[in-house]
């Protein structure tokens, strides 16, 4: 089953990065994402399971989706990929697939508790008093966060007053 | 081998896979989407070690996600907001053109 859910998320995500059309990354991450969400709610964290289809499958990918949408250039303007570009994704191939080696041998070589015992019981009530008693802290700092990074987003894209939308300022 | 251990190798490979992606494309969004990844692989950890670690505990891990998913959104919006500005003073995204940080 894990093997199935792991072929679900990793197929798509590594295809999305290969792609050179970025409606079909943003789609094929899509893919990915609900992967994430199936392996969460297969691992019995039904709550995350469901806030990742919402904040992931729902809210991020819109998002891109709009972000690829609002920035779109011609098709062919788009450069074929040169020497320099083949010579960082070489690279870049090279560290991951390192930074991939140290981490698996490290993982293959640690002693983990290899019984699998029964899923922990979480219900969404323990949960609600698990984030309003001892994180609440934490909580209210995860608002706060998200209202600035939500106000900074806008003042980030909002037009520069004097400037002529669709032309250079 | 445990099924901890095939959780932490899957999200070995997610990592990766973002991590190759993050250094490759000259896309800003693309270079966006390989972090979401490498965060989405952190968030696997969290919840394959909840399920499956030596103390479970009562909701730690799934706490820890929550955080983590609402963190990744502020970062989504700021980012997409950052390649839209990019996008409007540039008028293309590729990031190795991009190298001055006055527009």
């Amino acid at each position: 089953m894990i093997l199935l859910l792991a072929l679900l998320i990793l197929v798509p995500a590594a295809a999305a990065m290969l792609r050179r059309n970025l409606v079909h990354s943003a789609l094929l991450l899509v893919l990915s994402w609900a992967g994430l969400a199936a392996f969460y709610l297969w691992s019995g964290a039904e709550f995350v399971a469901f806030a990742q289809v919402l904040v992931y499958v729902g809210a991020v990918s819109m998002v891109v989706l709009f972000a690829v949408l609002l920035t779109r250039q011609n098709p062919d303007r788009a450069a074929p990929p040169d020497a320099a570009a083949r010579l960082r994704a070489g690279a870049a191939v090279l560290t991951a697939a390192a930074v991939g080696a140290v981490i698996g041998h490290a993982i293959l070589a640690t002693p983990l508790p290899a019984a699998a015992g029964a899923p922990p019981v979480l219900t969404v009530r323990q949960l609600g008093l698990e984030l309003m008693g001892r994180h609440a802290g934490s909580l209210l700092v995860i608002g706060a966060l998200l209202t600035v990074a939500l106000l900074g987003a806008v003042v980030l894209a909002a037009a520069e007053p004097g400037e002529k939308p669709g032309g250079k300022p | 081998m445990s099924p901890l251990h095939l959780c932490l190798l899957l999200s070995t490979g997610l990592f990766c896979i973002g991590l190759a992606g993050a250094l490759s494309r000259s896309n800003a969004i693309l270079v966006l989407l390989g972090i979401e990844l490498m965060l989405n692989a952190a968030n696997l950890n969290f919840i394959a070690f909840w399920r499956y670690g030596p103390a479970p505990s009562a909701g730690a891990g799934v706490v820890f996600v929550i955080f983590t998913i609402a963190v990744a959104a502020a970062e989504a919006a700021v980012g997409l907001a950052l390649v839209i500005a990019l996008h409007r003073h540039r008028r293309n995204l590729r990031l190795p053109e991009a190298t001055r940080l006055k527009g």
